[in-house]
């Protein structure tokens, strides 16, 4: 097994997530720590919420991208060690949504930095972050195979 | 020799859930000075709300913020019938009461929760959650959706309720109330709670009036100032509650204040549970509305809340002025912070609960020199519309 190999089945097991909110109007993200506490308990698959970017594998991004955001996201997501992944959490974060044609608004995450998963909803249900989070796993799995 | 060195917080940090900075001049470990840089995730919503229609609106001044957009929605519709002078139906104003208690349990249980995370108490957090799953139960079941869902409409509510739905209510309020009141034990006994709460960012009563603070804050310095009892809207006159105060006027207070608060909505929702009237839950509304000015003023979960609408006879609003409780609290609050150590930040910082989606404000800057600018809206006109 390559070392490659190894790392990607190991992060399989244990994505760890850091979540940046670029604009949104806070629905998305109490939805993705709801993920995380008992009822949804998304830590069975090993999914944790980090503090830091240089420790996480999976970027979570909520909102539109805002011009004054737009910089540090940019910043966050190189600061995040190879490989990386990101998934927009929101009809915001795929599009922009009601935000659209705001004069700050600059649009959806992937204006701003490639994205992985889209995960639309206004807000998403913690089942369909889940959903999201799970979809990239299988992504992962076909690479490692 | 001291010296002060500047130490920024934020924009992204982990013990902020949204993109803020503070700048702490601190002195060793203690903090000095403190400036607030807020702006980041500034969304343009009123000018937005420019190109919407009166029913677009409802779902935008939703998303102002995620966690009050009852209060927000409730807001915007009731200075939207203020100023056509629509009257709702009684029904729809008990409902409303109802979905607006019960947005104000779910968001000071969220915020309980994290206070208690960013202590680093996470098992409490873990708690507190698992028991707000049930309050977003009913209130899927009430609106049809677990956090947005644009209940208020112009001239009344979207859904009525059923004897059914009223039973499920009342079964889950009476367990919340039983977990609010095992967690209020919990948090008023709990020694390393109190050792990190109590005498943290101390708000006099008088600075608390003078610095305009709205809202738990304001209640926890013992301020008697509550929308609901002092300007009643919906059916608030007509149901009896308690204005919760606490004289310790710490970041402790400002959460027990909260505690209590749950429990005082819960009853309140018990009361308007029983006493809903019959009849028609919303009237038809035209979509052109005539000219006029409406404001109208809500309790929100983090304090008053002001809408303020104009319109010139068109389906669209010409201006929509919102302001918000966090905008007021940060700026009572931030003196506060000087004399604590920078590991008390978020201890002061979350007992405001702050919001800062619906806070963000606007300055220009005058890109070439770094200057920042007032403008009155003639002068931008002049300056960005003319060309
Ligand atoms: S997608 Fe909806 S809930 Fe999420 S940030 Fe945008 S407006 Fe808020």
């Amino acid at each position: 097994m390559s070392i490659y190999r190894l790392a990607l089945w190991s992060r399989m097991k244990s994505p760890w997530i850091y979540h940046i909110n670029t604009g949104s109007c806070n629905a998305c993200d109490i939805e993705i720590l709801a993920a995380l506490t008992p009822r949804f308990d998304v830590e069975r698959f090993g999914i944790k919420l980090v503090g830091s970017p240089r420790h996480a594998d999976v970027l979570l991004v909520t909102g539109p991208v805002t011009e004054q955001m737009a910089e540090r996201v940019k910043r966050i997501y190189e600061q995040v060690p190879q490989p990386k992944f990101v998934i927009a959490v929101g009809t915001c974060a795929c599009s922009g949504g009601v935000f659209r044609g705001g004069y700050t608004i600059k649009g959806g995450v992937d204006t701003v930095i490639p994205v992985d998963v889209y995960v639309p909803g206004c807000p998403p249900r913690p089942e369909a972050i889940i959903k999201g989070v799970v979809l990239l796993l299988q992504k992962l799995k076909g690479e490692a195979k | 020799m001291s010296y002060a060195v500047d130490l920024l917080f934020g924009p992204q940090h982990p013990a902020l859930h949204e993109p803020e900075r503070f700048r702490f001049k601190v002195d060793g470990e203690i903090i000095v000075d403190v400036d607030v840089k807020i702006g980041f995730i500034h969304r343009g919503i009123e000018k937005l709300a420019e190109s919407k229609n009166f029913i677009q609106n409802i779902y935008l001044t939703e998303r102002i913020c995620g966690i009050c957009n009852v209060a927000h929605t409730l807001c915007y519709v009731q200075a939207v019938e203020d100023m056509a002078g629509i009257e709702v139906p009684e029904r729809a104003k008990y409902l409303r009461v109802i979905v607006h208690e019960l947005n104000r349990i779910h968001s000071h249980l969220l915020i309980l929760g994290v206070a208690a995370e960013l202590l680093g108490w996470e098992t409490e957090f873990m708690y507190l959650w698992r028991d707000r799953e049930a309050i977003m139960d009913i209130i899927e079941d009430v609106t049809g959706n677990r956090v947005t869902s644009a209940f208020n409409t112009i001239g009344g509510v979207r859904r009525d309720i059923n004897n059914t739905q009223k039973e499920r209510m009342l079964k889950v309020l009476d367990k919340v109330e039983k977990d609010t009141r095992f967690h209020k034990k919990v948090l008023e006994e709990d020694p390393l709670y109190r050792e990190r709460m109590v005498n943290m960012g101390v708000l006099k009563t008088r600075d608390a009036i003078e610095r305009c603070a709205v809202g738990p804050t304001a209640r926890g310095s013992n301020v008697d100032y509550d929308v609901r009892a002092h300007d009643p809207y919906a059916a608030y006159d007509e149901i009896p509650f308690n204005v919760i105060r606490y004289k310790e006027c710490d970041s402790w207070a400002r959460m027990m204040v909260r505690v209590d608060e749950t429990l005082e909505s819960i009853n309140i929702i018990r009361y308007a549970l029983k006493h809903l009237p019959g009849g028609e839950i919303r009237v038809k509304v035209p979509p052109r509305l005539p000219a006029g000015e409406g404001l109208s003023r809500v309790e929100a979960p983090r304090g008053e809340l002001i809408h303020h609408v104009f319109c010139k006879g068109d389906v669209k609003p010409y201006r929509l002025k919102v302001r918000t409780p966090t905008f007021a609290n940060i700026l009572a609050i931030a003196p506060t912070f000087i004399g604590h150590t920078i590991a008390d930040v978020p201890a002061i910082l979350v007992s405001i609960d702050p919001c800062f989606s619906c806070t963000d404000r606007l300055t220009f800057v005058d890109v070439s020199s770094g200057k920042v600018m007032k403008l009155s809206l003639g002068e931008i006109k002049r300056m960005y519309w003319s060309r």
